[in-house]
This record gives structure tokens, sequence and C-alpha cells, in this order.
């Protein structure tokens, strides 16, 4: 560990998110499910009932007192989210649902308009679905290529096979993921990043679950596109982050059109808004955007850094406890090269039926395909539970997890 | 562990240990593949008819998932031999539910009835006639 690194106190952050208060079937609250989505702290929720209770209007368009101060809480919002991904101008943060409809935003505005027939969009076997069915739908409507890098038997990235792309096709787009919703791996991205540009291609990057959990920096990064989701980050639901190159955002269409996008409309023609509004149509989620904002403060006084470190240590204990279940096998990476993400199955039984038995114990997982089919195919099952943990996570949520595996085998036996 | 026993009743594990109809008809009147996309169960089904070309002669099954979509696939295949295409292509799910004899989430309640809907698909198919609402969908959509 760093020295001087402030070191993560994940009980005394947990006394601020109010749902561990309660007692779910009679026990503890382990709630392992911060991949999926995150618990929110009493900061957030109290942000946005005092925003609705002293300044809520709507924004960009009123003149009077409650219009600006919703405005400024909306665009203050987006110069906090702007210093948490060391954006270079925060008219390049645009607020999005969530990270899903900012790739959508991506594949339909920059993709739907560049690519073309001998073009290919690269993406890996371990994206989620919001980086993969976008780009494979926009791919084939514009007659263009999509290619998926595999993995190897150790779940990394194949990168073997780029040469043989460049020789078929014109790359124009790489889209991955910063960090695996489903094992975890921290990707290395730096020399995909240098092949997507030294072939003229954009670099979309899903840092969905990055954000979270680490320091996220486009600049550092050298991606061209960045894609993020509120409620995974203590934020509420509804609100996420695009963040794009101002050159490639000022040059592209937009993506939903309608009230606030628009600089004139006249009959004949209708011109677009200045960045960020061109890709902002509609009425904002303005009060999430302002919890987001409170989100944003709550994990840089916690401290990233500190937040990576302490999800790498909870990650090596369970790596390490659930290692001593018999019958488990368990999937992904090295726990230094995880995020706060364990994925695993219990020979014969199906992850539904141990997600289930956890939940009687108080034990929340994820059970399913994650979003990820191609991934769920290369390891040749149909679901994996998942465990997932996050600044509020106690080693003890682990111990209870482990022990309830052993009664889950119990009643499978 | 009395919660768990009324959660996976023993015939319940018993089904799913031990599927009855468990494996594929090489020259099957009927079959459907299904897929509860929230969980990733399959299940796969082959229907023979008997002379009459519509009693229900013999069912099998093939997929994987959880202990609920198999047993109750495995309950089921037990529950029609011997019924008609008719009867069994409008069956109502409470028989199966009622059979099953657990109480089951929202999400659970889907795997168990996947078997039973790619069960009325593949005799829809076979039978020409059209799918009703709510199985629409589950007809190998194809987007692109």
């Amino acid at each position: 560990m760093t020295a001087g690194l402030r070191k993560l106190d994940a009980r005394a952050l947990r006394a601020d998110f109010p749902i561990f208060l309660q007692e779910i079937h009679g026990r503890p609250l382990a709630y392992l499910d911060s991949a999926n989505s995150s618990q929110k702290p009493r900061q957030v929720l109290d942000a946005m009932t005092t925003f609705y209770e002293t300044s809520y209007a709507n924004v960009h368009r009123a003149v009077h007192v409650l219009g600006e101060r919703a405005t400024a809480g909306l665009e203050g919002a987006r110069e906090k989210v702007r210093a948490l991904l060391n954006a270079p101008d925060a008219r390049e943060v645009i607020f999005v649902r969530n990270a899903t409809e900012a790739l959508n935003l991506v594949a339909y505005s920059w993709g739907g308009n560049n690519l073309g027939p001998g073009d290919a969009v690269v993406v890996t076997q371990l994206e989620h679905h919001s980086n993969f069915v976008p780009w494979q739908y926009i791919a084939k409507r514009n007659g263009a290529e999509f290619l998926m890098l595999s993995l190897d038997d150790h779940g990394d990235v194949d990168f073997s096979g780029l040469d043989e792309i460049v020789r078929d096709c014109n790359v124009k787009v790489v889209a991955t993921n910063l960090v695996s919703n489903s094992l975890g791996t921290i990707a290395d991205l730096g020399p995909l990043v240098r092949w997507a540009h030294e072939l003229g291609a954009i670099f979309v990057c899903d840092a969905a679950q990055a954000a979270p959990h680490m320091r996220v920096d486009v600049q550092a990064l050298d991606c061209d596109f960045l894609a993020i989701s509120g409620h995974k980050m203590c934020g509420p639901s509804g609100i996420g982050a695009l963040w794009g190159r101002g050159d490639l955002l000022r040059a592209m269409e937009p993506f939903l059109l309608g009230g606030h996008m628009i600089n004139s409309v006249r009959y004949e023609r209708t011109t677009w808004g200045e960045l960020p509004h061109k890709f902002e149509a509609g009425t904002s989620p303005i009060v999430e955007a302002v919890g987001l904002g409170a989100a944003v403060d709550y994990l840089e006084a916690a401290g990233l850094d500190a937040i990576e470190a302490y999800e790498h240590e909870l990650a090596a204990y369970a790596l390490g406890r659930l290692g001593e279940v018999p019958g488990i096998t368990l999937y992904g990476p090295s726990a230094e090269r995880r995020a706060g993400v364990v994925s695993f199955n219990l020979e014969g039984i199906h992850p539904h039926d141990v997600a289930q038995i956890l939940d009687r114990q108080g034990v929340a997982i994820r059970a399913g395909h994650h979003c990820c089919q191609p991934l769920m195919h290369k390891l040749g099952v149909a679901a994996t539970n998942r465990a997932s943990f996050y600044l509020y996570t106690l080693p003890e949520e682990i111990d209870q997890l482990v022990e309830g595996l052993y009664t889950v085998r119990k009643v499978f036996a | 562990m009395n919660e768990f026993e009324q959660m996976y009743r023993e015939v319940i594990l018993d089904h799913y240990k031990n599927p009855r109809g468990h494996g594929v008809l090489e020259h099957a009147d009927a079959e459907a593949d299904g897929q509860n996309p929230l969980c990733g169960d399959e299940v796969s089904i082959y229907v023979a008819f008997a002379e009459d070309g519509e009693t229900i002669d013999e069912v099998k099954f093939s997929g994987r998932g959880c202990a609920i979509s198999q047993a109750a696939t495995s309950m089921l295949t037990e529950m029609v031999q011997g019924r008609t295409a008719s009867d069994v292509a409008t069956l109502d799910k409470d028989e199966l539910l009622a059979e099953i004899g657990i109480p089951l989430t929202p999400v659970r309640l889907k795997c168990a009835v996947l078997g039973l809907t790619t069960l009325k698909v593949a005799l829809h198919k076979a039978k020409g006639t059209p799918l009703p609402d709510g199985l629409a969908g589950f007809d190998e959509l194809e987007i692109l």
C-alpha cells in the first residue's frame, strides 16, 4: 500500500447508510450486490430532499430565484463530475440516465453517422451488454463489421488477433470496459487505446464499474468517450454521465431531439444548441444530478484511492474464505487485479437457488448472467453467483456469505 | 432447516436431482426451445404424439437451470402424459403451480413456468395454431 494513504474506515462510513438499520429475515443485512447497484448515504438523500424543499424549479429557462438555484444545482453537479473524471471542460459532461444511455448516445450519434461497409467496431468478450448490444446493432444497421476480442483460458482478453483485424477492416471504434462487472477484472487499457488511436479509431470506455471504485481520469486514459452510472456510485438511479472529447461532441449529430437542445427552430430548419445542451433534450433529471453531485463529494471525502485499496483487501479476504467452501469454482483474476467483485459457482447448484437460500439468511448477492452472456458462454455456464463489495462492506458480511453457502450445500446435499 | 424445507420441498429436490423425462426425442412431432433471459435458464422440449396425432404419447426435455425450472419441467412431463395437445396447449399454469406446491416470488414464478410455456409453444407450432398473447416473443425472436 502507498505510504501516507488514507485508510478507509468502512465501519464509520457504514453508519451513513440508513438501509443497514434493518434486519432481513431476522438477520443482519449482508448487502453484497453493490456492483448491481450501490446503497445511498444519508448525505445524498439529504441533499436531494433539501433541494426539493428549498431550491426546486426547472432549469435554464426560469428568471425567478428558484430557477436560478435549480440551475446552479444542476451545473454545480456537472462541475463535480468534471472534476471527478479530470475532464478538461464541464461542457463535455453530458447528463444521461445511466451508462447504457451514454453508450447508446455514442453508438447512435457517432457510430450511426460514421460507420459504413468495410468499417469495424471492436469490443471484447468481457463487455456488459450495454457496451456490446448497441455496437452490434449499429454496426449491422450500417453494414459495418462487429468484432469481439475473445478471452483466453485465464479470462484475459486475447490481443493476438489484432493484426488480422487491421488487415481485413478499417477499425473505427474500439469499445471496452475499465472494470468488468462480472469478474471484477481491472483492465490495462493503455495498449488498446494506443492501438485504436494509431488506426484513427475512437476509444469508448465503459467506466460504470470503475468510477465507483477507483480514480478514473479521462486524460490519463486518453479515451475519447467515457460512460458512468450514478446509481452504482452512491448516487440515485436515473442519472449518469457521458464524457466526450469536445471536438467530437461538437461535430456529432444530436441523439434525442426536442426541447432545450436547440438554438433556433423555424419551420424550414432547426439548429442545435451548444454543448452540453445539444445532448440534453427535455427537462433533465435535475434532483438526481444534485444527488450525483453529493455522491461525488462523498466519494472524494472517503478517498477513491482508499476505496480501491480497501476493496482489494476485501477481494483477497473473500477469495480466501470462499476458497474454503467445498465444491466452489471461483472465476476471475487474482485479488490485486480485481475490484471488489467475486463470481463463483457451487457444484450442482444453480445460482438462483444459491441466491434464494442466501437471501433467507440475510445475504443479498446477484445470481444470473450479469448482462454478460458472451462471457457466460466462454465460462461454459448459464449463470454465476456474484458477491460484490463497496466502501461500506464489512469482512463479517463475507463471513455471513460463507456460512450461508454451507447451508445451501446442506439443503441440496 | 424448516424454512428451507418449505422453499425446497423434498419432491422438488427429488425431481431436480432425478429428472423424469430427461433427454431428447430424435423424431419429435413437436419441439421448442425456451430461455428465461433473466437468469439464463434453458429448456428444450420434445413431444411425440400417439397414432391419433393428438394424444401426447411421450415428452422429453433437456436444458439447464435452477432447481425450480428443472424440477417443474420434470413434473410437467409426468402431468401431461396421455393428455391431448389441445388440452395441454391451454393448460392453466395454476395446475402446475399446485403440483409444485411452494410459494414462489415473481422472479421464481418465471422459472417455474418456463417448461410449460415452452411446451405450449411447441404444441402451437406443431398444430399451426396462433400463439396466444403472452407467448409471443418466445418464438425465436430475431431482431435483425
